[in-house]
């Protein structure tokens, strides 16, 4: 009988491997290190080789304000509280806890950056998962605020975001100070994610410190054009583009912003599971494009795309 | 496609120009631009015509299910990323029904499956096909529940392993060109037999991907053209791993026994809605459900939209004047273009901002904002084109015009064009909702 051909492409590159997390043998107080990477082939190809395990971070927000009530409800018994929230995301199996510091945004709460810190340290404190922490998304703020960060969790190696094509500088210091990783963001362009590498490079960062974000447009929001992007920076990374060889992260939380996740609408069945699902979906064509870590805000779509890790590695 | 020296190679290299070019390396290079036929060479030997031919068709082969205007097609793809070119023939869905239903049952699911359907910029999602399935074990039972099911007007999946049970039920529902699910090792002469004399296509189904190539060699010697490929994934990786191999084989012509449409059953499955969207993303071209919740079939659906998207022509939505948040005359109009990233981005912020306004789609052959303002299709002009085929200024006597902030230089010559106050917004869109809300308005 014939013998079928595996298509094994060989490939020249590699994608890097960012560690993130500290245990106290290495001077934090994680309870493990995660490895993100790593990858050989593309995604999902035993025959190819696969890289370090997908990870998926759960979200929290120190505001809530102006976030669709269905996206967040199961956390609502909680008061939205952040300590408590992280505890839940580690009870629910998340493998890192994403926080984003909204209320340091003057239109938001214009809370001072001492506050910012105390947070931090209290979900330091509560749970011993690795970090990634997002400002509020005003410039001149979030540079004092990812600093004052920074400081406060020298030794923990956690990922500071975002850096971007004209804000890179004052975080990138900031996470180089400290040992810590950094997230750094791009529009949806192949060129413009490798521009951004190029110019972390230029300022001395290591790009084993970086994990980049190229957008992930969410499902019916353009997602076809994200999953493309995935695709071509995956390939040229593998194809030994050095500047594009940075693990992906994909941050899937915008997807509870498309109209037909949640609208009210008989026929279109329970608005939260078709949001779970909306939100799911993103990740499983970020997945499938070439994600390496993914942000997710609610527990139903950590649950599907926990199941879809193992299923896909075949664990 | 052969190169023209690969094809030159094959020719009889005796220039005797009776196919009207005076070489016979000058008709290769005619061949392989598909100019003219190999039957203008009146020398060809058999073994170059079949060798030729080989090489010329399409690597997955086109399969047509039904008949009249909702036959689907699928297959003949050529791309393995949709970036290097597109995905053609998007991925079909079918729910199943099964006989041993009542008739009450199937009614209902019938209409279930109806019900299916949605609207999304200009398209109708819905699915492709119904199956039904042969668990009674009885033919006119099977046929009967076939015949009824046919009425929908859908092309059909009959699932039996018994030809005998496919061969009546295609007889009495007078059914054209319904796929025949399955053929296995087990009853692999008879199915082709069947499907040969009805004309049908057949989906053949084995665990390894050697067995399958066997049962399409057996299909092809009994004369059936028109194979589709159930693979029998046992888990994701396994069905993202088996689709790539074939479509990859099928593609770069590693491997040409396996150039067919792959379908999936995911009936009984618990991880059917995760399988179906693994598929639509990789290289599946049915996905067989057992039921479908909406609340999974939406994203689903606009999953398949949006991968099967042609990457060179970017989504449109329709040109108009939106209501957002039940707007009335003193509500002011923004306006923004009909690329759908651009409208869905600037809609949703609008809604966001739970303030009445009027969102007013400029057609801008689907460009956004910057681009279509630099290639000069968004124009001073064309906006108070748009505000007057809309009759927008009745509908908000507002008399206040938000324009996107990158193009903020329009807004002088605006202004005296349209006659309204026209008001700079903001450069990205996510500031909408603190401007609309602020107390100019």
């Amino acid at each position: 009988m014939a013998k079928i051909p595996i298509p094994k492409e060989k490939w020249s590159g590699k994608i890097e491997t960012v560690v993130v997390g500290n245990t106290p043998e290495e001077g934090g107080s994680r309870s493990s290190q995660l490895m993100l990477g790593g990858d050989v082939g593309m995604p999902f190809l035993s025959y190819e080789g696969v890289g370090h395990r997908q990870r998926l971070a759960g979200e929290i927000l120190d505001s809530v304000e102006g976030i669709p009530e269905i996206s967040i409800a199961p956390f609502n018994e909680l008061s939205y509280d952040v300590v408590e929230w992280a505890k839940r995301w580690k009870d629910l199996g998340a493998d890192m806890i994403c926080l984003k510091l909204r209320s340091l945004d003057p239109e938001i709460e214009d809370a001072s950056v001492e506050k910012a810190v105390e947070t931090v340290n209290n979900i330091l404190n509560a749970v011993d998962l690795p970090l990634i922490v997002y400002g509020g998304g005003n410039r001149e703020k979030d540079a004092h605020a990812m600093e004052a960060i920074s400081n406060a969790c020298a030794g923990e190696r956690i990922l500071l975001a975002q850096a971007e094509e004209d804000a890179y500088k004052s975080i990138s210091a900031a996470a180089t100070a400290n040992g810590h990783g950094l997230i750094a963001y791009s529009n949806l362009d192949v060129n413009l994610a490798k521009q951004m590498n190029i110019l972390l490079a230029d300022f001395g960062t290591k790009l084993d410190n970086v994990l980049m974000d190229p957008l992930m447009a969410a499902l019916g929001m353009g997602l076809e054009y994200s999953y493309s992007v995935n695709e071509r920076i995956r390939l040229a990374a593998l194809m030994s583009d050095r500047m594009l060889q940075t693990p992906m992260c994909c941050d899937l939380t915008s997807a509870w912003e498309a109209r037909e996740a949640t609208e009210e609408e008989e026929s279109w069945g329970d608005p939260s599971e078709r949001g779970s699902w909306w939100e799911a979906t993103t990740g499983l064509a970020a997945l499938v494009s070439g994600a390496n870590l993914l942000i997710v805000r609610h527990p139903r779509s950590m649950e599907i795309l926990q199941d879809a890790i193992v299923e896909l590695r075949g664990e | 496609m052969a190169t023209a020296i690969e094809i030159f190679k094959l020719l009889p290299k005796k220039n005797c120009g009776k196919c009207n070019f005076p070489t016979c390396l000058a008709f290769a290079m005619q061949l392989a631009n598909q100019k003219v036929k190999l039957s203008d060479c009146p020398f060809v030997s058999d073994e170059a015509k079949a060798k030729l031919e080989a090489s010329s068709a399409p690597p997955i082969h086109l399969v047509t299910i039904g008949s009249g205007d909702k036959k689907v097609e699928i297959g003949d793809e050529t791309e393995l990323y949709r970036h290097e070119k597109k995905f053609f023939h998007p991925t079909c869905y079918a729910i199943t029904i099964s006989d041993s239903m009542s008739d009450g049952e199937v009614e209902s699911k019938l209409k279930r499956a109806e019900e299916l359907s949605f609207e999304r910029i200009g398209q109708v999602l819905t699915i492709d096909l119904m199956a039904v399935r042969n668990d009674s074990d009885n033919d006119t039972r099977f046929a009967e529940v076939v015949s009824r099911v046919a009425e929908i007007g859908l092309p059909l999946v009959l699932m039996s392993e018994r030809p005998e049970a496919m061969k009546r039920a295609v007889e009495e529902a007078s059914l054209e060109k319904p796929l025949l699910y399955a053929a296995t090792e087990g009853n692999i002469e008879a199915m082709s037999s069947v499907a040969k004399e009805l004309a049908c296509p057949l989906a053949l189904r084995a665990d390894d991907l050697e067995t399958l190539a066997k049962l399409a060699v057996h299909a092809r010697e009994t004369g059936v053209e028109d194979l589709i490929l159930d693979l029998a994934p046992h888990r994701a990786k396994d069905l993202v791993e088996k689709n790539t191999i074939v479509r990859k084989n099928a593609i770069k012509r590693t491997f040409d026994g396996l150039g067919y449409p792959i379908i999936l059953n995911v009936c009984d499955d618990e991880r059917a809605v995760l399988k179906a969207m693994l598929a639509t993303m990789k290289y599946g071209s049915i996905v067989l459900f057992d039921d479908l919740n909406p609340a999974h079939a939406l994203p689903l659906f606009v999953l398949r939209q949006n991968i099967y998207t042609d990457p060179q022509v970017p989504i449109q939505v329709r040109a108009g004047l939106y209501p957002v948040n039940d707007p009335g005359p003193d509500d002011p109009i923004l306006f923004t273009t009909n690329f759908s990233l651009t409208y869905f981005t600037v809609m949703g912020d609008v809604d966001k901002a739970k303030v009445p306004a009027w969102l007013l789609v400029v057609d801008t052959e689907g460009l956004s904002v910057l681009t279509a303002y630099s290639a000069g299709k968004l124009t001073e002009e064309s906006v108070v084109e748009a505000l007057e085929e809309t009759s927008a200024k009745e509908k908000s006597t507002s008399g206040i015009l938000i324009i996107p902030g990158l193009i903020s230089r329009m807004s002088g010559k605006l202004q005296e064009l349209s006659g309204m106050r026209v008001i700079v917004g903001p450069r990205e869109s996510s500031g909408i909702p603190k401007l609309l809300r602020s107390e100019e308005f």
